[in-house]
């Protein structure tokens, strides 16, 4: 191990780490909007509600991100009039679509989570929502959502520690995030033992702060539940 | 259909079929690994736990993708240097080989887990009879611990095998010519990135389909005589 190059590129590594962190981020916050939509029709009665949503959530689940970031980034360019219109700006630019990717993705898995989560609601919580004369919207808004995403938490825990790791797909599509940043330090070097031990370290510190942070809140919002 | 895919259809079942060999591969490495995790932890001395213990860890710590490329990239030197001193020669690390030994390392985690918790949730009566009937310690685990473990396993089991999937696509990234791989080269050829990269998705989700009728077929296998 030479540390030398390792200190020598620590700035790099620090700016890849920024990003890595802005792309999580802003992907787990759009996902998770998303999310709530689509969890809600999947748990529907109704087919013309589920079926897509459960389509929807089947596809991204069961493809590769890998894949689903090759057809947004190098797939869409494919068509010409996707290609001289204004929304070109966006889908020629690796940074838009590894967000859009990512956000696809991760709302899938959450809606995946939730949907489990509105199915487990206590009958009993939703018959006294009725009784109380709250109208579906207000059940939802007021006691069916508040209670699932405390159920959720756990589990969606897990998806944003899968979604950091999931984040090392910008650096194969060109970004310099801090597996980009790595792979540059690898092939200036020739050092892939620095290069990517340190990311890893660096990936491993972000991983104990999420595991850290979802612990204080499930402590926090889960206290009802510890004996 | 093979005009439309410009005659490179048979370079995909060709990229399928590499893929399915790798993903077959690293499962098997996964079980023994996994079989190994699980025992160090249930049965082993504090060494063995802890060994065990941080592997955990540190596979579900840091992304697949940067195992891989310290794998590739580093192994490459390793046995270099091993080669130099017995005068080997030059010798290419293949991307076959580090694909499957990193994602049958990173599984082996998750197997061990899936079974350390199948494991638990045997019942210590049925252990406790099987010894009271006079029976080894291996007897005990060949007749009833492991054929109950394995159905408590099953679930568990092929949701690594369903990541354990997809997460092949990556060996793509190594230069390895998978399925992936072969899209890229195709839709790159042709300019219809986006058809090849939507078929291939296609594929992965057969490979999921095909194996939740397994799965199916094994919960209904191992639930004879079940709960």
């Amino acid at each position: 191990m030479d540390f030398s190059i390792i200190i020598d590129n620590l700035p790099l590594l620090f700016k890849g780490l920024g990003l890595t962190l802005q792309l999580l981020v802003i992907s787990l916050a759009i996902g998770f909007v998303l999310a709530i939509p689509l969890a809600i029709m999947a748990a529907s009665k109704s087919p013309w509600l589920r079926l897509p949503a459960k389509a929807y959530i089947y596809v991204f689940r069961g493809t590769p991100l890998l894949i689903q970031i090759f057809i947004i980034y190098f797939g869409f360019s494919q068509f010409e009039w996707l290609r001289e219109s204004y929304l070109w700006v966006i889908f020629k630019s690796a940074y838009w679509c590894a967000i859009i990717a990512f956000s696809l993705n991760t709302a899938a898995y959450t809606a995946e989570i939730f949907r489990g989560a509105i199915l487990q609601t206590p009958k009993g919580e939703i018959e006294a929502a009725e009784a109380c004369g709250m109208s579906r919207w207000d059940q939802y808004r007021h006691v069916i959502l508040p209670s699932a995403f405390r159920r959720s938490i756990p589990m969606y825990g897990n998806e944003v520690i899968f979604m950091l790791h999931a984040t090392v797909l910008a650096g194969v599509i060109t970004l310099v995030d801090l597996f980009g940043a790595a792979k540059i330090i690898n092939s200036r070097h020739y050092a892939p033992f620095e290069s990517f031990i340190s990311a890893g370290l660096f990936y491993l510190a972000i991983t104990f702060t999420i595991v850290f942070i979802f612990k204080l809140i499930e402590s926090r919002f889960l206290k009802h539940l510890k004996r | 259909m093979s005009e439309v895919l410009g005659g490179y259809l048979p370079m995909i079942l060709k990229g399928m079929i590499v893929t399915v060999e790798v993903a077959l591969l690293s499962l098997l490495l996964s079980l023994i690994l996994g079989i190994l995790a699980a025992s160090a932890r249930l049965y082993g001395g504090p060494v063995a736990k802890a060994i065990a213990a941080s592997y955990t860890t540190v596979i579900r710590g840091i992304p697949d993708l940067v195992l891989m490329m310290l794998i590739f990239f580093g192994g490459q030197i390793l046995v270099n240097k091993v080669g130099d001193k017995f005068g080997w020669g030059y010798i290419d690390i293949d991307p076959f080989i580090a694909g499957v030994l990193t994602i049958g390392f990173i599984f082996g985690a998750y197997m061990g887990e899936t079974f350390r918790g199948a494991i638990m949730a045997v019942h210590k009566g049925e252990i406790e009879a099987g010894h009271a009937y006079g029976m080894t310690g291996f007897q005990v685990f060949r007749h009833i611990t492991f054929p109950a473990m394995v159905r408590h396993a099953i679930p568990g089991f092929f949701n690594n095998w369903l990541v354990l999937v997809k997460t092949t696509a990556l060996v793509s990234v190594i230069g390895l010519e998978d399925m992936v791989y072969s899209a890229k080269v195709a839709g790159d050829t042709l300019r219809q990135p986006f058809t090849f990269y939507v078929l291939v998705g296609g594929l992965f989700l057969l490979i999921t389909a095909v194996s939740d009728l397994a799965m199916k077929w094994f919960e209904r296998r191992y639930n004879v005589g079940g709960h």
